[in-house]
């Protein structure tokens, strides 16, 4: 870990304000943790261990407090993730309508496996719990965009929309 | 037919504004039971209506209620929470209502707040749904500026915040008391119960927390009375249910229908049958952690009480369908993949069974399967069931394991005797 901060690690005063208006919501600081983690997140894309050592210091916790929610959620990433983060469905439905179809192909046209981004920083594929469409089957979500009934056909269309 | 709570959820779910809501009658209950009606005549009110929680447990909304300690001298804030984090599998219900209507589901968290005296109330929605958020953070802010939050309502003395609270992802935030704890910024592993939540529950003051479909049954119940609602079925359970259906269906999608309707209409009729060169197999009848049913209860009524007799759970009502091309054991295997994952950890069955369960029937899937696995899958079914765990993650997860076992038993031993897959 990096101990020398550098103006890029430290929180930004939009960052604090907005941490500070969902701690004002609460009636304990530590109950707007996964707010704040939220709000890191939003502003650059995951949070790393210096914005997770500045959030819990705001919220009154150790930082070692504050990764154990940040770890227990699916969707705090403690990783840097690409600009795009592809969420496919792996529940029940998906599964029987054939999403390993969808997965096969994602992984050998972005040449990435789970948990892993394109080299240019573009997408990164994690599997999802059942994303609460399974009439719509197979279902992906990139960043706030849900597809559904995803053939591989439509998959490189879906891609290109996303740059 | 009546389908009170998705008549006016538009095909494209493009949800209501507050003056389209209330042009077809929307808020009338709340003025009813603020102006009109006591909240032990609410409370009386849903207990007589026989409304049961719409979540999966099935249990008597007004008798949950009653539980909430009541009077000048009780703690608060009193908190009433939405449920909508909605993360079963095979489950897509409360996101039609959510999408379509948030309005319907803030009067019904009005009225159930009216009726337990809470203060404060939150809808914990989970992350993935973008445009119910969007649509519920609006709602929200129409309610309060036209009286119906906030301050003082419509006279009445009463007063309620409403927050929206959205999760980030983990299936244990389903779960009540798991879901407090995550609202209250900590990770989402379940209480020990009791104390229950009516009595200490967020921030340990007296807390309800209601499913988005039980919610929005609540207006309509105030409206139209007890009768009417227990009219709107065809059995003993009152109301109607969204059904969903999914997998190789001719139509899948989800439906409000009376009540009581049977797995075979819903197969055949709704979702149009199985798609051309499919067969039915069997069924989870209301999500991931529920008994498998077959053919032989094609005829039996989609309610709590028909369901539970067959053997399985009726859950969410949303049906996942296994068809004759699926393997039984992939589909099994799957289903404890998502649970294994999705343990909090917190107990020791839980945290190594469900690994252990995933291993074994990823090996039989595989072909790598011993005679002795079945088993171990076996006394899983046993060991993880109700009683030997902390909370009921464990328990749901062997439910379509132990009927898998009892129903498809020779699949699974004719994968470890053939020493592959057959559907491969």
């Amino acid at each position: 870990m990096n101990n020398n901060k550098t103006e890029e690690q430290m929180l930004t005063t939009e960052e604090i304000a907005q941490i500070e208006h969902e701690i004002s919501l609460v009636p304990q600081k530590k109950a707007a943790c996964i707010e704040a983690l939220k709000v890191v997140q939003q502003h650059r894309g995951w949070v790393s261990d210096e914005s997770l050592k500045d959030t819990a210091t705001m919220l009154g916790m150790s930082a070692e407090e504050l990764d154990s929610v940040a770890t227990f959620y699916n969707l705090i990433f403690r990783q840097p993730v690409g600009r795009h983060v592809i969420l496919l469905c792996d529940s029940i439905s998906c599964w029987v309508m054939g999403y390993e179809q969808i997965r096969d192909h994602l992984m050998q046209k972005l040449q990435i496996k789970y948990g892993e981004t394109t080299p240019d920083g573009r997408f990164t594929l994690l599997p999802n719990v059942c994303l609460g469409t399974c009439d719509r089957a197979p279902a992906l979500m990139i960043d706030d965009h849900l597809y559904q009934n995803v053939t591989i056909e439509e998959l490189d269309g879906i891609l290109h929309h996303h740059r | 037919m009546e389908r009170p709570l998705t008549k006016h959820i538009r095909p494209d779910r493009e949800p209501l504004s507050l003056q389209e809501y209330e042009r077809v009658g929307g808020y009338q209950a709340v003025r009813k039971a603020l102006q009109e009606l006591s909240p032990e005549a609410v409370v009386a009110l849903v207990k007589d209506s026989n409304l049961r929680g719409r979540g999966g447990a099935g249990f008597n909304t007004g008798l949950k209620w009653s539980f909430v300690p009541m009077g000048p001298d009780v703690p608060r804030p009193k908190y009433l929470v939405a449920n909508a984090d909605e993360m079963e599998p095979g489950t897509f219900k409360d996101r039609m209502l959510l999408e379509g209507n948030p309005h319907q589901l803030i009067e019904g968290m009005i009225v159930a707040s009216y009726a337990i005296g809470a203060d404060i109330s939150y809808v914990f929605l989970r992350w993935a749904y973008k445009k119910a958020a969007q649509g519920i953070v609006r709602a929200i802010q129409e309610a309060y500026a036209a009286g119906y939050l906030g301050q003082n309502i419509l006279g009445s003395g009463f007063s309620l915040e409403m927050h929206l609270h959205t999760g980030v992802g983990r299936y244990m935030c389903g779960e009540e008391t798991a879901l407090l704890n995550a609202l209250e910024g900590k990770r989402a592993m379940p209480r020990a119960k009791p104390p229950f939540p009516q009595v200490s529950g967020l921030y340990g003051k007296p807390t309800i927390v209601n499913n988005v479909e039980t919610l929005c049954c609540l207006p309509h119940i105030v409206n139209n009375g007890p009768e009417w609602f227990k009219g709107l079925s065809r059995t003993q359970d009152a109301g109607t249910k969204i059904y969903g259906v999914s997998g190789k269906v001719k139509r899948p999608g989800a439906w409000e229908l009376p009540m009581g309707v049977t797995i075979r209409e819903l197969v055949e009729e709704y979702a149009g049958g199985m798609l051309d060169g499919y067969k039915f197999k069997g069924a989870l009848p209301g999500g991931a952690s529920t008994d498998f049913l077959v053919e032989q209860h094609l005829d039996t009524p989609m309610d709590y009480t028909s369901i539970a007799a067959a053997g399985s759970r009726m859950g969410t009502g949303t049906m996942i369908i296994l068809d004759d091309q699926t393997c039984p054991v992939g589909f099994v295997h799957n289903l404890q993949h998502f649970f294994a994952q999705e343990s909090c950890g917190f107990c020791t069955p839980c945290r190594e069974g469900l690994p252990w369960v995933e291993k074994v029937l990823l090996s039989i899937d595989r072909g790598e399967g011993r005679p002795e696995d079945m088993n171990i899958l076996d006394f899983h079914t046993k060991y993880l069931g109700p009683g030997n765990t902390f909370c009921a993650l464990a328990p749901g997860a062997m439910e379509p394991l132990q009927s898998a076992l009892k129903y498809f038993r020779e699949d699974f031993e004719r994968h470890i005797h053939d020493h592959q897959c057959p559907w491969k």
